[in-house]
């Protein structure tokens, strides 16, 4: 059993108990069924961008360094590998900053909806 | 209480009275003035924090989540923090030091995990957890068999930290304040009691976020003083830096740390998994208030890390000018190869050769605060799966536990901890220690993260197969672990290692899977139908946060 105290729409303090019918009352409500599907596509999307950006570069370094060792421009001293793992770190950031981004406005929008129909539901 | 820190803070200037009067008929170097006075100032200051926080810390939620107050930027400071330990900070400045471009393949290694942490765990853990990892993973399975694994894993994880920790915080110590190994050992020890038993997680927040603004700063100052030197060309430090370096232009590329692929297969995944399943890190996504919260600190913590290891990188190339290049060999041990001290104190003598002996202080004392922060939560970490997971649910055996007695029970536990990381840190200090980090990372990401990913996603998931497979998981990560290089061919001697790899995670992680998987699918028992029954109620909680913030007010 879940006990949650709505703060949104009139000041409700009424607790909700998350029981089985709840439980289907949610999981057919469409704004819930769309965040559920839309995030976790998303974040497996993100996920698998990660991982293969991670390791093409790994692989890379193993089975062909030179590319890597290859000067960036020639008679300078700084090598391909480089600017490829500085971009690498701030790739990594960069992917972080638009999960939190769609999540804070989509996501939590999607959120606040189902909070709302669940509250209603209660009355 | 006060007095109790006052007595601690007066302790702490007779050990290093003490030290300095051993130190000057032993071994040990000259005591280090400015560092010392910084240090103080330090330690002065995080005894101030811990008795505010003491005043806060009430209730359990208090003292294991710092009653869920802080906000999204201030637990992605102290999260950066933790990952930016003194391991990191010298170790990764000083394998560039050495070998030049493969440092920067290792702390892309450690940062790749955040964003998947980000995606997959963080607002799940939020808004299923309350104080520990083991809150997610018994949520619809059996308390008592969960709460236990999970408790083992925490500790085992937790215990073998501490152990590179203390010895590598001793050692260190002993070089930059002219201390004895012991006295070091012993004073870290009290010191992270001290903030972790009467300050809790408030206490152990603030300290971090103190040490990680610090260190941060410390670092850009560094960086900025390396790259002034060459006009902010790269290309003239790194062409400065190989004319000095025995390996000229070798340190440009990648070179002998990634061999085989599936040694750099198998590092990744224990990289990025095992980050995914410390203890001390995922507690960290309790302190805030919800899932918005939760994500935020990520952003903030990749962003830090990140920064702070491009930082590393410029550190290790400004080491080989000024460190390896300095006048007459200056920071160089007798024989003119190695440095003066340890192998890792590169960043160290490039603060003394960028800033002079008051920022040789300054950096000496950052390393000092940094040691301290990381091993309090640690601590932290550790007691909570002592008092939370195995006094107040494994054993209490559905008994309603009183918050009073819990807490109790978890400053006991913290004490215990800090006494046996001392006698540890004491008994290892001879000892090769390189497996302890290999294997607390082959724990978390072969134990703990595979139950805890399949307890939130996974609804055919089932008692024993979280169990069984969860022990399997621990098992073969041991095992592997001894019959791998660190300890068959390093420490026992033998000629040639049975597994041939540092971190065995690509055989041992999806080991644990498989065995998590296929034993909860044959598991028809009752209690695996309610397992199952109960995983929608879970998942809405998950995907919503409906439920977690009543949990947390009190």
């Amino acid at each position: 059993m879940l006990f949650y105290t709505p703060t949104i729409g009139l000041n409700l303090k009424k607790e909700i108990i998350v029981d089985k019918n709840m439980v289907e009352k949610i999981k057919a409500n469409p704004s819930y069924q769309k965040l559920v599907t839309e995030r976790s596509s998303f974040a497996w999307k993100l996920t698998i961008t990660i991982l293969v950006v991670y390791y093409a570069f790994i692989l890379l370094i193993a089975f062909s360094p030179e590319t890597l060792g290859a000067k960036l421009v020639a008679g300078g001293m700084a090598t391909v590998g480089i600017p490829v793992g500085v971009a690498i770190i701030v790739f990594a950031f960069i992917l972080t900053g638009i999960y939190v981004k769609r999540a804070n406005t989509e996501f939590d929008g999607l959120l606040e909806q189902v909070k709302e129909d669940v509250a209603k539901e209660m009355k | 209480m006060f007095k109790v820190l006052s007595l601690l803070l007066l302790s702490v200037v007779a050990v290093f009275a003490a030290g300095a009067d051993l130190g000057a008929g032993t071994k040990a170097d000259e005591l280090n003035v400015p560092a010392i006075i910084m240090f103080f100032i330090f330690v002065a200051a995080t005894l101030g924090i811990t008795y505010w926080a003491s005043k806060k810390t009430k209730s359990a939620s208090d003292f294991y989540t710092a009653g869920g107050g802080i906000t999204g930027t201030q637990n992605g400071i102290a999260i950066a923090g933790d990952y930016m330990s003194a391991a990191s900070f010298l170790g990764i400045t000083g394998m560039v030091y050495l070998k030049g471009y493969d440092g920067l393949i290792f702390s892309i290694g450690f940062l790749v995990g955040w964003p998947v942490i980000l995606f997959m765990i963080s607002e799940q853990l939020r808004n299923l957890g309350k104080y520990t990892f083991a809150d997610v993973t018994s949520y619809r399975l059996q308390q008592k068999p969960v709460r236990i694994l999970a408790a083992l894993g925490s500790i085992a994880v937790v215990i073998l930290y501490l152990i590179a920790q203390m010895v590598g915080s001793g050692k260190l110590i002993e070089i930059l304040f002219g201390l004895d190994y012991e006295f070091a050992v012993v004073l870290v020890g009290a010191l992270m009691v001290m903030y972790v038993a009467f300050g809790g997680m408030l206490a152990t927040t603030w300290v971090q976020i103190i040490k990680a603004i610090l260190l941060l700063l410390g670092s850009t100052f560094m960086a900025i003083m390396v790259m002034a030197q060459f006009g902010f060309s790269f290309d003239e430090l790194f062409r400065t830096a190989t004319e000095i370096h025995s390996k000229g232009e070798a340190i440009m590329s990648p070179g002998g740390l990634v061999s085989d692929p599936i040694s750099a297969i198998s590092l990744g995944i224990a990289l990025m998994f095992g980050t995914a399943g410390l203890p001390h890190i995922l507690m960290r996504f309790f302190t805030v208030a919800d899932a918005k919260e939760a994500r935020k600190s990520v952003f903030v913590a990749t962003g830090l890390i990140g920064y702070f290891y491009i930082l590393t990188f410029i550190m290790g190339f400004g080491a080989i000018v000024f460190v390896l290049g300095a006048e007459g060999g200056a920071y160089l041990a007798e024989d003119g190869v190695t440095l003066k001290g340890m192998n890792n104190m590169a960043a160290i003598w490039l603060a003394h050769a960028v800033g002079g002996d008051y920022f040789l202080g300054f950096i000496s004392a950052v390393a000092f605060a940094t040691i301290l922060a990381v091993v309090s939560g640690l601590t932290l970490a550790g007691a909570s799966a002592v008092s939370h997971d195995l006094y107040a649910n494994a054993f209490a055996d559905g008994k309603k536990v009183d918050e009073k007695k819990e807490m109790m029970v978890s400053r006991y536990a913290t004490l215990g901890i800090g006494v046996a990381a001392i006698l540890f840190g004491i008994a290892f200090e001879e000892q090769n220690i390189a497996f302890v980090v290999a294997l607390a990372f082959t724990i978390a990401a072969s134990a703990n993260f595979p139950v805890l990913f399949m307890s939130i996603f996974w609804k055919g998931l089932t008692t024993r197969g979280a169990v069984i497979g969860g022990y399997i998981g621990l098992s073969s990560a041991l095992i592997l672990v001894i019959l791998g290089p660190v300890v068959w061919t390093s420490i026992l001697g033998n000629a040639e290692a049975i597994v041939p790899y540092k971190f065995p995670a690509v055989f041992s992680v999806p080991l644990a899977f498989i065995a998590i998987w296929f034993l909860s699918i044959t598991d028809n028992s009752e209690d695996a139908q309610r397992c199952k029954d109960e995983f929608d109620a879970q998942d809405i909680r998950c995907q919503t946060g409906i439920g977690s913030e009543g949990a947390v007010s009190h």
